[in-house]
């Protein structure tokens, strides 16, 4: 039995570190609740875990009918079905992942207040489970893929990338929004409202060519998210033209910034969540 | 003492707390519009309270320390601080090892997942890597006794199965520091047995335990040394017995229940009571009532401000938290207009006919649409024993809560059916 571990506990101050070696230290408990997590979203429904293949389906069914065939807003060029579809699964690693982390700490808090672990496992588990069914709608796309006679263009070389800075931009808002709901738990009001409006500002089912370009430069500034949707698409979609580097650098600038500035907050307020939760 | 003996070194820790009173605080939408657009910078009245100050103490490796005190002295909040779940506000404490800690039987059990799914997820969340899960899960299981059931969702489980199974797990912690609170209160009496004994072998294996229990029994049989709080400081520290003592000669001696610094309350504090006690026939201020004999709780409250319609109601529990009776001015129509200030509401019962035992009071201030107060446990007081049946009998713990006035005798069942 060793009793080289000590730790010290004081009251702290201002700024905290990360602290990464502790978020290793539990990284068991991270893909404990991931895994229970997706067993339980699953578990009595009577299709299983086909629901995590038919919800991209059927949503890039939707919007194929209401922007293609009633709006008639379809770009030109390719499968419009692939094209909404890749747009989605782009899209919903972004909205499940801010949705999830928002919620965590509120939705957990009855682990919260009884049990020490680093509250970022919450958040970061939350979007393990995402990134399964981020997996098995790749797998979807692969397949769809191979319906038309393709396969992946080279640019999927950069998915990683794209998945990173999604996941960034993702977290870092949502760790703002987790702990601020803490408090304020408006912000559960507030979110059903601003993602799907945040749906339709970004090129999920239309690209953004077909935005008026003395709007575009404004787009891709005002909604970071655009310049990576459009850029996961252009990597997936064959024939697809990656977005300006200019504004995929602007995107890539914002997602790490508030990342790291989300964490630091979290972490910031971390210490104050099992009094007031 | 050596330094290197130390497991828990606690030096001057506090905890500040800030507490909103609410008390005109809206209950429609509408009110909290007109209240916003009258006072748009109202803000709640806020108090700041330690609930710990200055507590200081060791605790040597291997050994079972007791944390005693009443409710509200501020046991749960230096657990919470030790288990790192919430933060001191100044001093600091060192813990020489890996803390488990164990505030609550079953954190995290999940209803729809089975009792296997469950102890991994269990075991993760009290801070067990899953290979040291495994390699306990077959002892775990044993231990609990639901071999038979590990497939099956817990929310199948009885109750008993259910706490069997969070308990095993939790007792399997390799921890070098184990933090509990209050679980064997928990289970049948023979599983207690096993508990407390699981908990002997914990500490006879070198590892250190910091217990918070009522259970004085349980207490002075697994610590050697105790630590009393009251009101958030340290009392005593020292030999189990003596603390003990202290804790519950300093219950009995008060006759009066101040109930002006229990912080662990609930409501708007609009209105609040501030002592409870009581008198028997004589007037006289007692904490012990003879079975039948009649009595008065008396609530002193202080109002924040003018209030229609309060309702007061005290709960009578029984010290294992059974209610056994509940005396609301609202079953009786009978509700208090009070002012702004001092006051007080007496309750007159004319005798509860419950067996001689120890019983505990909540508190309740109320309105129609109001909540202002909620103090659980705010008084013990006990109910002497007295020749009932003049017999110098007395039905025991097992034969019921009540006193029930009756008599036998042989019938002629063409009698009873002729009528």
């Amino acid at each position: 039995m060793s009793t080289s571990y000590v730790r010290t506990l004081r009251p702290t101050t201002g700024w905290v570190s990360i602290e990464l070696h502790e978020l290793a230290e539990f990284r068991d408990l991270l893909v404990e609740l991931a895994r229970r997590d997706i067993k339980l979203r699953y578990r009595q429904t009577a299709l299983g875990i086909m629901w995590v293949v038919l919800q991209p389906l059927i949503a890039a069914g939707v919007l194929n009918f209401a922007f293609g065939i009633v709006a008639g807003a379809r770009p030109p060029g390719g499968s419009y079905f692939l094209f909404t579809f890749v747009g989605l699964l782009a899209w919903n690693l972004f909205s499940f992942t801010l949705s999830k982390t928002s919620y965590s700490l509120v939705g957990n808090s009855y682990l919260v207040s009884k049990v020490y672990f680093p509250r970022l496992i919450l958040p970061l588990s939350g979007t393990l489970s995402t990134l399964l069914d981020f997996a098995v709608a790749l797998a979807v796309y692969v397949v769809l893929l191979a319906f038309q006679g393709s396969s992946p263009p080279a640019l999927a070389l950069l998915l990683p990338v794209w998945i990173g800075l999604i996941l960034c931009l993702a977290l870092g808002a949502g760790f703002i929004a987790a702990a601020l709901t803490v408090k304020y738990r408006d912000i559960q009001h507030i979110l059903p409202i601003v993602v799907p409006f945040l749906l339709y500002a970004s090129p999920v089912a239309y690209d953004v060519s077909q935005i008026p370009v003395r709007y575009q430069t404004a787009f891709y500034l005002v909604n970071p998210l655009a310049a990576l949707i459009a850029g996961m698409r252009a990597s997936l979609v064959p024939g697809g033209a990656l977005p300006p580097l200019a504004f995929v650098s602007w995107s890539t600038a914002v997602a790490l910034g508030l990342f790291v500035f989300g964490a630091a907050v979290f972490k910031r307020t971390e210490r104050s969540f099992a009094d007031v939760v | 003492m050596s330094s290197s003996g130390l497991a828990i070194s606690v030096r001057g820790v506090g905890k500040q707390y800030t507490i909103r009173h609410d008390y005109t605080a809206p209950t429609t939408l509408a009110e909290a519009i007109v209240r916003c657009v009258r006072h748009p910078f109202a803000r709640a009245e806020r108090e700041q309270f330690w609930a710990l100050k200055d507590v200081t103490f060791d605790v040597a490796r291997g050994e079972v320390l007791g944390l005693i005190g009443t409710n509200g002295a501020g046991k749960s909040t230096l657990l919470k601080i030790l288990s790192r779940i919430t933060e001191m506000s100044e001093g600091e404490a060192d813990l020489h090892g890996r803390v488990g800690s164990l505030l609550e039987v079953g954190t995290g059990f999940n209803q729809e997942l089975t009792g296997r799914e469950n102890v991994f997820l269990n075991g993760a969340i009290l801070g067990m890597t899953r290979a040291e899960i495994r390699s306990q899960f077959d002892a775990i299981v044993a231990f609990a006794g639901v071999e038979r059931f590990l497939d099956t969702p817990v929310k199948h489980y009885s109750s008993g199965m259910y706490v069997r199974l969070a308990f095993a797990v939790a007792a399997h912690l390799r921890s070098e520091i184990l933090i509990v609170d209050e679980v064997l209160a928990v289970g049948d009496a023979d599983f207690q047995r096993k508990c407390l004994g699981k908990m002997r072998d914990v500490a006879t294996d070198g590892r250190t335990v910091l217990l918070v229990s009522h259970n004085m029994a349980a207490i002075g049989s697994l610590c050697s040394r105790a630590v009393l709080l009251r009101n958030g400081r340290v009392a005593l520290a020292g030999d189990v017995g003596e603390a003990i003592e202290a804790y519950s000669t300093y219950e009995d001696s008060t006759l009066v229940g101040d109930l002006r610094d229990r912080h662990d309350r609930t409501g708007s504090g609009g209105v609040r009571a501030t002592t409870i006690s009581m008198t028997a026939g004589d007037g006289e201020l007692t904490r012990s009532i003879r079975y039948g004999q009649p009595f008065d709780i008396l609530i002193d409250y202080e109002a924040k401000a003018p209030f229609d319609h309060v309702l007061a109601s005290v709960s009578i529990n029984m010290l294992d938290g059974t209610r056994v009776a509940t005396l609301s001015s609202g079953f009786r129509n009978e509700s208090f207009s009070v002012a702004k200030g001092a006051g007080t509401l007496a309750c007159r019962v004319p005798g509860l006919p419950l067996r001689p035992d120890t019983y505990a009071l909540d508190v309740f201030m109320h309105g129609h649409h109001a909540f202002h107060d909620y103090v659980e446990r705010a008084m013990t007081f006990d109910i002497a024993p007295r020749d009932v049946y003049g017999t110098g009998r007395m039905p025991q713990r097992n034969e019921g809560a009540l006193i029930a006035d009756y008599h036998w005798r042989t019938v002629e069942r063409e009698v009873l059916s002729g009528r």
